[in-house]
C-alpha cells in the first residue's frame, strides 16, 4: 500500500520539493549577507534598548533585493496549504471515482479504509512536513528581521505577532497543511471530479485562511486592556476631524506605553469615563503659529484627562497562540478525516 | 458451497430500485453468465457481490462470506469492473507491481506469463492500451491474485467482435486451468452461449429464470399448431410468450415433461430464444414470472 501511494503521489511529491529546494537555494545565498548586515549594523551584538539600532538595520534591509525575498516567502507559505489541498488533497479520491479506478483498487486484497488510512496517513504526514520544513528555513533566514521588527516595525517588516506574518513562522503552518490536504480529500470524497473539487477546495481553503485571523484567532484569549492618563508631557501631538473652531478632536498621540512584540488590537484615546468622544479641539491647541509654543495646548489637553487605551496580546503570548493554532487547524483535520472514512463505509460507491 | 446466494436483495438509488427482491443461489465450480436488457440491474448485482455497493434491502453472501467485509473475503473474489477501468498514468509493469504489493496470495510468475503471452509491452503506459488490451490487463490482474471465484462486469462490451471472442476464450483457458468459478455478465446472448453452463436472465430488475443451461433448454419448447386457448394447457406447462394468428398459437412453454399433445410441433428453443423470450415477458409486465422460477440440474 506504501508502494502504490508513493507511485501515485510522487509526480506531485517530485513538483513540491523542487519548488521548496529552489526557494530552500534562494534562502541559502541570500541568508549570509542579511546575517552579515545584521552584524555590521551591531543590531546583532546589541541586548538592551536596541530599539535604534533595530530601526537602522530594518532600514538598511529595506531594499528590494530583501525585501522581495521576504515576501515571496511569506507568498509561498500562505499559498502551500492551497497546493497541498488542490494537488494532494482533492485528486486523491476525486480522480479515483471519476475515471472508475477505485473499482480496481478496493477490489485487490486490502480494505478500501486501509487504503485511506494509509494514504491519508502517509501524504498527510508528508504535507506537515512540507510546510514545517519551509517554515523552518525561513524563519532561520528571517530571524533577524523577525527579533527587529518585534521592536518595532519599520519599512514593510512587521512583527511575527501581525496576523498576516503570524501564519508564516512557527508551527501554525504544518496545522494549515494537514487541515488543506484532509478538506481536498473530503471535498473529493464529496463532489466526485476531479476540477470542480480542487476549485471548491481552493475556494474554502482561501475562505478560512481569511475569515480565521479576522474572527477566531482574536478571541482565542481575553486581550489585554491597558488604560494610562495621559499627562502634558507625553503628549507628542494630536489628530483632528478638520480644520476650524468647531473641529473635533480625534485622538491624542502619547508614546508613553511600549509593548515591544505585541498584538496590537487597537490604540485609541478616550475620555475619562471611557467615551471615545473626545469633544471639540481645545481653543489653545487653535492655531498655533510656526514659532507658537506647543506647552498651553498640551496642557489643556492633559487637563481632560484623557486615556490611552491600549488593548493587546503580549509579546509573551506568541507561542501559546501558536499551539492553540496549530492545535485547532489539527483538530478540524482529525474530525474531517473521521468523516471521510464515515462517508467512505456509507455512501460506498 | 454457493459461488453467491441472494436473498430478497435489493438496491435502490434516489426513489428508483436498481435491484429488487432477487433471490438467487449460483452454485460454485460453474461458469454463470447474468444476461438482461442494459438496466437491468446486472451491474448492481454484481456490485453488490463485491461489496462496493451496500444493499438496502435483503442479503447477498458470496462463497459463504459477507461481501467486502475484509481482506480474505477481497482476496477470495477477483473481479473485473464495468470498462475496465486501468490507471491510465501507470505502466504495465506498474500494474503487475500494484498487484503483488496489495495481495498476499499474487502469483507473480503467472502474471509475469501472462503478460508476455499476451505480448502486451510491460514499460507501456496502460492509457495508450487498446480496449482489449486494458480488458486483457484487467483480467490478469484479477487471475494472478488467485480468486476461488472470478466476477466480470459486461468485460466485452466495449471490445469488437474479434477482441470479444479472443477475450472469452483466453478467459476460459484462464478458468480451466485453475479451478475458478466465474460469473459474468453480458447484455448479449451470443458472448455468453459458449462460454456459460448456467444463466440467470436479470430484466426489470428482477431474475426472471436462473438454471443450468442445458436443464433450461431441455425443459422450453416452442410448440406450434392449431389456434388454441394458453388456459386449456396441462398444468405442468407454463407459457412464457404465446403469439396467435387466425388459425395457429404458437407458445414458448417451460415444462419438466415431455409435450404428448399430438396436436403440437414441438421445436427445440436455442439459448437466445430463450432469453428473448423472458426478457420480452418481462418488458411486458407479466405477473406470472413471480414466484421466480429455478431450474436446477
Amino acid at each position: 500500500m506504501i508502494w502504490l501511494t508513493w507511485r501515485q503521489f510522487r509526480v506531485q511529491a517530485v513538483v513540491t520539493a523542487a519548488i521548496l529546494a529552489v526557494f530552500g537555494v534562494l534562502l541559502l545565498v541570500t541568508g549570509p549577507s542579511l546575517g552579515g548586515v545584521y552584524r555590521t549594523s551591531g543590531f546583532a551584538a546589541c541586548h538592551s534598548g536596541c530599539a535604534q539600532l533595530a530601526g537602522n538595520f530594518l532600514a538598511q534591509i529595506g531594499v528590494p533585493h530583501y525585501h522581495l525575498v521576504y515576501l515571496f516567502g511569506a507568498v509561498l507559505i500562505i499559498v502551500l496549504p492551497a497546493i497541498i489541498g488542490l494537488f494532494w488533497g482533492a485528486p486523491l479520491l476525486a480522480r479515483e471515482l471519476e475515471a472508475g479506478t477505485f473499482r480496481l483498487a478496493w477490489n485487490q486484497s486490502v480494505t478500501r479504509e486501509r487504503w485511506l488510512a494509509v494514504k491519508l496517513g502517509v501524504l498527510g504526514l508528508a504535507s506537515m512536513a512540507a510546510a514545517g520544513l519551509l517554515s523552518l528555513i525561513l524563519g532561520w533566514w528571517a530571524s533577524p528581521i523577525d527579533r527587529a521588527a518585534g521592536l518595532g516595525s519599520v519599512g514593510g517588516y512587521e512583527n511575527r505577532f501581525f496576523p498576516v506574518v503570524f501564519g508564516t513562522r512557527g508551527i501554525a503552518p504544518l496545522g494549515y497543511a494537514a487541515f488543506a490536504f484532509v478538506l481536498g480529500v473530503l471535498i473529493g470524497l464529496l463532489i466526485r471530479r476531479t476540477v470542480p473539487a480542487m476549485a471548491v477546495t481552493l475556494g474554502l481553503i482561501a475562505a478560512v485562511q481569511i475569515a480565521f485571523p479576522l474572527v477566531v484567532r482574536p478571541h482565542l484569549i481575553t486581550p489585554v486592556r491597558h488604560s494610562i492618563t495621559i499627562t502634558a508631557s507625553a503628549i507628542q501631538g494630536m489628530g483632528v476631524s478638520g480644520p476650524g473652531p468647531d473641529a473635533q478632536l480625534r485622538t491624542v498621540f502619547a508614546g508613553t506605553v511600549n509593548t515591544p512584540g505585541a498584538w496590537v488590537y487597537s490604540d485609541a484615546t478616550v475620555t475619562a469615563s471611557g467615551s471615545p468622544d473626545l469633544g471639540t479641539v481645545p481653543a489653545a491647541c487653535q492655531n498655533i503659529g510656526p514659532n507658537g509654543s506647543f506647552q498651553p495646548c498640551q496642557q489643556a489637553l492633559a487637563a481632560r484627562n484623557f486615556q490611552q487605551q491600549l488593548v493587546y496580546q503580549p509579546a509573551s503570548r506568541y507561542w501559546t497562540f501558536q499551539a492553540l493554532e496549530f492545535g485547532i487547524y489539527l483538530t478540524v483535520a482529525i474530525v474531517l478525516a473521521w468523516a471521510s472514512f464515515w462517508l467512505l463505509r456509507r455512501r460506498l460507491s | 458451497m454457493t459461488a453467491l446466494h441472494a436473498s430478497g436483495l435489493g438496491k435502490r438509488y434516489r426513489q428508483r430500485w436498481a435491484l429488487s427482491d432477487c433471490s438467487l443461489q449460483i452454485p460454485a465450480g460453474r461458469v454463470a453468465g447474468l444476461v438482461g436488457p442494459n438496466g437491468a440491474g446486472k451491474s448492481t448485482l454484481l456490485n453488490l457481490a463485491v461489496g462496493l455497493l451496500a444493499p438496502d434491502a435483503g442479503t447477498v453472501t458470496v462463497l459463504d462470506g459477507q461481501p467486502g467485509s475484509g481482506p480474505a473475503q477481497l482476496a477470495k473474489v477477483g473481479f473485473v469492473a464495468q470498462d475496465t477501468p486501468v490507471y491510465a498514468g501507470l505502466s504495465v509493469a506498474d500494474h503487475l507491481r500494484l498487484g503483488g504489493h496489495l495481495n498476499p496470495g499474487w502469483d507473480a510468475a503467472y502474471a509475469q506469463r501472462r503478460i508476455e503471452h499476451l505480448s502486451l509491452d510491460p514499460a507501456q503506459k496502460a492509457g495508450k492500451l487498446s480496449g482489449g488490451q486494458k480488458a486483457q490487463l484487467a483480467l490478469t490482474l484479477a487471475l494472478a491474485k488467485r480468486p476461488r471465484l472470478l466476477i466480470l462486469d459486461e468485460p466485452v462490451a466495449s471490445l469488437d467482435p474479434l477482441a470479444r471472442r479472443e477475450f472469452l476464450s483466453d478467459l476460459m483457458a484462464a478458468v480451466a486451468v485453475h479451478y475458478v468459478s466465474v460469473i459474468l455478465s453480458s447484455h448479449l446472448v451470443s458472448d455468453l452461449e459458449r462460454v456459460c453452463d448456467y444463466l440467470v436472465v436479470l430484466a426489470a430488475s428482477r431474475v426472471q429464470i436462473a438454471g443450468d443451461v442445458d436443464a433450461l433448454i431441455a425443459s422450453h419448447h416452442r410448440l406450434i399448431g392449431p389456434r388454441r386457448d394458453p388456459a386449456t394447457l396441462p398444468s405442468d406447462q407454463l407459457v412464457i410468450q404465446g403469439s396467435h394468428t387466425d388459425r395457429q398459437s404458437t407458445l414458448i412453454v417451460q415444462t419438466r415433461h415431455p409435450v404428448l399433445d399430438p396436436a403440437w410441433t414441438v421445436e427445440q428453443l436455442n439459448l437466445e430464444d430463450l432469453v428473448l423470450a423472458y426478457m420480452s415477458q418481462a418488458a411486458n409486465g407479466h405477473d406470472r414470472a413471480r414466484p421466480v422460477l429455478e431450474v436446477q440440474r
